[in-house]
């Protein structure tokens, strides 16, 4: 089963983990990633999204990934709008039945997600504000996988299907 | 034939324009959009000079030889940048 949300409203990390973990009995491992809005310079951040088209690419992301490695539960919450320094922006939660493929899968999905889910952030600071530029590490992390599917990068196996 | 065509990010700041409904007739795919609309002069010149533009049509990523047919959705837009 997949959840997969985009919207401005925050989200309770030990809530998502909680609703992973009772996805289904089988569940031996669940894994999350949660990306904040960095301080520092930065004084807001606004996420804008292609509506209709970003659900899909993420639901897109998520199907690969069950196709790669067996998992339980899947959960995608991405948010747009003002956002300010120490928010949440994205939650990736994965149960599996062990840990190899859920730090796996959750890994995956993020790798995707930053390089094919069609949001944008646009960054606030002292001296204006400016669209962020993508960074080429983040596709050399997505293209990881290309070469190795169903395996983590450090050729980590996923479990039989 | 007709198109709805969107625009995002710094790429809809640059040309001032979200989405238009473009008249398309001898428009056979992406490329040959992307030329009409950069035909317009000024900022729409990015549609062609932007190195890593990126285009979706029917909200699906795509490329500039992907075909067009009366009534698809395309959108331009620079690379993404979320998570």
């Amino acid at each position: 089963m997949a959840f997969i949300s985009v919207r401005a409203e925050d989200f309770d990390v030990a809530s998502e983990n909680e609703a992973l973990a009772l996805a289904d009995q089988q569940a031996g491992a669940v894994v999350n990633f949660v990306g904040l809005v960095r301080g520092g310079d930065i004084a807001a951040m606004t996420l804008e999204h292609y509506p209709g088209m970003t659900e899909k690419a993420l639901a897109a992301i998520v199907a690969d990934a069950q196709r790669r490695w067996q998992l339980q539960a899947v959960r995608v919450i991405h948010r747009i709008g003002r956002l300010l320094p120490g928010e949440r922006i994205v939650y990736v939660g994965v149960a599996s039945r062990h840990r190899q493929a859920a730090f796996a899968a959750c890994e995956f999905i993020m790798d995707y997600l930053k390089t094919e889910a069609p949001f944008w952030k646009r960054e606030e600071t002292a001296a204006g504000s400016h669209w962020v530029d993508a960074r080429e590490s983040d596709d050399h992390a997505r293209d990881r996988w290309q070469s190795s599917p169903g395996a983590t990068p450090s050729a980590v196996r996923a479990g039989p299907k | 034939m007709s198109l709805r065509v969107l625009y995002f990010a710094g790429l809809r700041d640059a040309l001032g324009c979200a989405h238009e409904e473009a008249a398309a007739d001898g428009i056979g795919n992406v490329d040959d959009l992307r030329r009409q609309l950069a035909g317009r002069g000024g900022p729409w010149l990015a549609l062609l000079e932007h190195k890593s533009l990126k285009v979706a049509v029917n909200q699906a990523m795509a490329s500039l030889t992907t075909p067009l047919g009366d009534g698809d959705e395309v959108a331009f837009f620079p690379p993404v940048t979320g998570g």
